[in-house]
């Protein structure tokens, strides 16, 4: 199927005073899901989110419809998304897919940390993350999609299934699974809404308004909110800036004082400890694609030696503990 | 010592990587030639001081497992006595032997990783 001649297609039911689409062109993005940029005629900046038919998902990823009706109801709790335009139809010819609105800002973290024209905004962007993560937390969960729920033991236990499944050998990671499941906190009395990757590059910047949306619900589930909080102050998504732990920008007490203060920073730092631990065995997943065959690109290969950045943050937060 | 992937691994990719046609101003493209670029960067500095860093913690294993034997045979050992439980992971003689080894490979891997800089500053204490 033509993306583009579907689009236009649509877009009179995308917006009342549009006629066609233009400009359709993909953005750069995942093997298993396409993202599109377009524009409708009457000037509206649109987004297309699709996974082609037979494109296999990832085992814990959520079906589209279920990611828009989260994005939907993160918006109506009063969290910035990218407002959803419509969830497509297997008549509209575009598979598994759904349209929301685009957007304007920065996405690369490097940017964000770094760029002079984020200076003024990254001020109060950790406090704004607290305040952006309590809302999605208190998102009512009756009515929403079946998600998965999990917990700190649950999480620890599946990567570590997945760790001994690579046959790899890193003490660091071996030591750092027996030390967090020593110290693993209780699931939370109420699991809530978790977005699951809330970090820079999933988080729409703007370099006046701030963070004006939260993107990529694919990986959210039920859960602990601390998970969410933990996972912004992960050392791999500071790029370079690590002094400010939250995201390279800004400081614990803030994130946890924009979050109400009802979460300790020892159950924040838990789950960053865990985030490190779960994207140095990530990493070892994307080398392992190298080695099977399965992608034999030179950035699958290289991807395997970030594990070594994950290794050396957990020292650090070992030798703290 | 050093692996996933190991150097051998990395030149592979980087040889295949550099037999592909060049397509001008494709952006994929641009960005895996950096990534190579990388790699390459990678596979010097492992030339220079692996076999360094692997006697030196072949040293440092012996030492805190009371055994002999070849790097892979002693890592494989040290792993296995985490995963039982034979010693615990917030043991100093251990979390010395971790910190020397992080040290090491990130040395090789991206030595500009600001968890390096992290590390040196005592940073797990305040990040």
């Amino acid at each position: 199927m033509d993306v583009a001649a579907a689009l236009d297609h649509l877009a009179p039911r995308l917006s009342p005073t549009a006629t066609r689409a233009i400009n359709a062109r993909r953005l750069s993005g995942g093997a298993s899901l396409e993202t599109w940029a377009f524009d409708l005629d009457d000037g509206t900046p649109l987004i297309l989110r699709r996974r082609p038919e037979g494109a296999a998902m990832r085992e814990t990823a959520l079906a589209l419809a279920a990611e828009a009706a989260l994005i939907r109801a993160a918006d109506a709790a009063g969290a910035p998304t990218p407002s959803v335009v419509q969830v497509c139809a297997p008549e509209d010819g575009l598979g598994e897919a759904y349209v929301m609105r685009r957007l304007e800002g920065e996405t690369l973290g490097r940017r964000i940390v770094r760029d002079e024209a984020f200076a003024a905004v990254r001020l109060g962007l950790a406090r704004r993350c607290g305040q952006v993560l309590a809302r999605i937390h208190a998102v009512p969960t009756e009515g929403l999609p079946p998600l998965a729920t999990s917990d700190a033991r649950g999480e620890l236990a599946r990567y570590e299934a997945i760790y001994r499944e690579l046959g790899a050998r890193r003490p660091i990671l071996e030591a750092a699974f027996r030390w967090l499941e020593a110290i693993a906190p209780p699931p939370p009395e109420r699991p809530v809404l978790v977005h699951g990757d809330f970090r820079n590059g999933n988080l729409m910047i703007h370099p006046t308004g701030g963070l004006v949306g939260v993107l990529d619900w694919e990986l959210a589930h039920l859960g602990d909110p601390a998970e969410d909080l933990g996972w912004i102050c992960v050392n791999s998504w500071r790029f370079g800036a690590w002094k400010k732990p939250v995201g390279g920008f800004g400081d614990y007490d803030d994130l946890l004082d924009g979050h109400g203060g009802g979460i300790t920073l020892d159950r924040v730092r838990f789950w960053q400890a865990l985030g490190s631990l779960k994207w140095g065995v990530m990493c070892l997943m994307m080398y392992q694609s190298f080695v099977t065959g399965a992608d034999r690109s030179i950035e699958r290969a290289m991807i395997g030696r970030r594990t070594s950045e994950t290794e050396i943050d957990l020292v650090a937060l070992m030798e703290a503990a | 010592m050093i692996s996933h992937p190991t150097a051998a691994e990395l030149s592979e990719a980087v040889a295949a990587f550099d037999a592909e046609p060049a397509v001008p101003g494709d952006a994929r493209q641009a960005f895996l030639a950096r990534v190579a670029d990388n790699a390459r960067a990678t596979l010097a500095r492992e030339a220079e001081y692996g076999a360094r860093l692997e006697a030196e913690a072949v040293a440092r294993l012996t030492a805190l497992l009371g055994q002999t034997g070849d790097f892979a045979t002693l890592n494989a050992g040290l792993c296995e006595a985490l995963k039982t439980g034979a010693i615990d992971p917030l043991e100093p003689a251990l979390l010395a032997h971790l910190r020397a080894t992080a040290i090491g490979q990130i040395a090789i891997d991206q030595p500009t990783y600001g968890g390096l800089a992290a590390l040196l500053d005592g940073g797990g204490r305040s990040g």
